[in-house]
């Protein structure tokens, strides 16, 4: 369970952000999460509460965006989708696979703000 | 108002991953090789830690260990009697270690001084996985007490070991350990991967790793 650690590096990393918009709210931060990085997202959404009190992200939702795991099979000379876990085959020539292609990211992918208009 | 959203593209652990990789080009400058030894709690990693510090020493390699723990230094003390430089890392609650905690650790290690350094991450088979150290290696232990599925309920940690040990082999009959289904799971999630079979009571298999260590270290 390190998901509240995980959480807290979220609020830090868009706290610094919203430098650039001063006055702005934070309706929205969207994550692209893959299913290799070890993260639950039920247990993200809960972190995401208790993390959020008292900061500049209170009260805005968080959006996780799960990626799957993609593997370049050197058999078929081509990317292709694992669907198991517990199997890292090709899903069409059967080889094993471990060029990992994508399915350990973490990241911000963006967030939706309300910025306050200047006045003129 | 108006609504905008803002691209941001940042890794979350991008500190952990600037602060690793930090480390990584520390340890290559000085030309120490470094593991990072994750298992679950009981797998007996501190075990094979201790064989292995011992019989490195005694074919006069330089080797040395960071060790983490919720609580408590006694792992620290058991490893410490092998003769090799050993520090305790207190994690106090947290669940894996993340590498500031060892930058923090080997303050005042001539690291030039070491040919390797092991790092025993907190018993825990899921958040160590996220979290880079630096390491060249990342060595999944499994023992035999603890069934051969294991690599199929936690693919998260075993797809990312460059490494694979099995524990206890000296106690594989008794608990009925199926080795040949274990070997097969392991590489089902990390195909290709070494694999070595270990006792640290007996020190079977130890030949074998030291060598891989000799070789890793070039």
């Amino acid at each position: 369970m390190h998901e509240l650690s995980i959480v807290s590096s979220i609020v830090d990393s868009v706290t610094e952000s919203l430098a650039a918009y001063p006055g702005a709210t934070v309706k929205e931060v969207r994550l692209r999460v893959g299913t290799l990085a070890a993260v639950i997202e039920d247990s993200l959404q809960f972190c995401y509460g208790i993390a959020t009190e008292g900061t500049l992200l209170e009260g805005s939702k968080l959006v996780v965006k799960m990626l799957p795991v993609v593997m370049h099979c050197e058999r078929c000379g081509q990317d292709v989708e694992i669907s198991s876990l517990q199997s890292f085959r090709c899903p069409q020539c059967d080889e094993p696979v471990s060029d990992l292609r994508q399915g350990r990211e973490l990241e911000i992918e963006s967030i939706e703000i309300d910025e306050v208009e200047e006045k003129a | 108002m108006t609504t905008r959203i803002v691209e941001l593209r940042r890794g979350i652990l991008k500190k952990n991953d600037e602060l690793a990789a930090g480390l990584r080009e520390r340890y290559t400058k000085a030309g120490v090789l470094v593991l990072n030894l994750v298992s679950s709690p009981g797998t007996g990693k501190t075990a094979f830690l201790e064989r292995t510090l011992r019989e490195l020493r005694a074919r006069g390699a330089r080797a040395a260990a960071l060790v983490g723990d919720l609580e408590t230094d006694n792992d620290a003390k058991r490893l410490a009697a092998s003769g090799a430089p050993v520090r305790q890392i207190n994690t106090h609650g947290i669940c894996h270690l993340e590498a500031g905690m060892v930058g923090k650790h080997l303050e005042g290690w001539d690291l030039g001084a070491l040919d390797y350094l092991f790092i025993e991450n907190v018993g825990n088979l899921v958040c160590p996985s996220s979290y880079d150290l630096g390491e060249k290696i990342r060595v999944a232990l499994l023992s035999v007490t603890e069934g051969e599925d294991k690599p199929l309920k936690y693919p998260t940690l075993f797809n990312s070991a460059d490494a694979a040990v099995i524990t206890k082999m000296d106690i594989a009959e008794p608990c009925d350990f199926d080795r040949v289904e274990a070997l097969k799971n392991i590489r089902e999630i990390r195909p290709r991967i070494r694999i070595f079979e270990t006792s640290a009571k007996t020190g079977s298999g130890m030949e074998e790793w030291l060598g891989y260590l000799a070789e890793e270290r070039g």
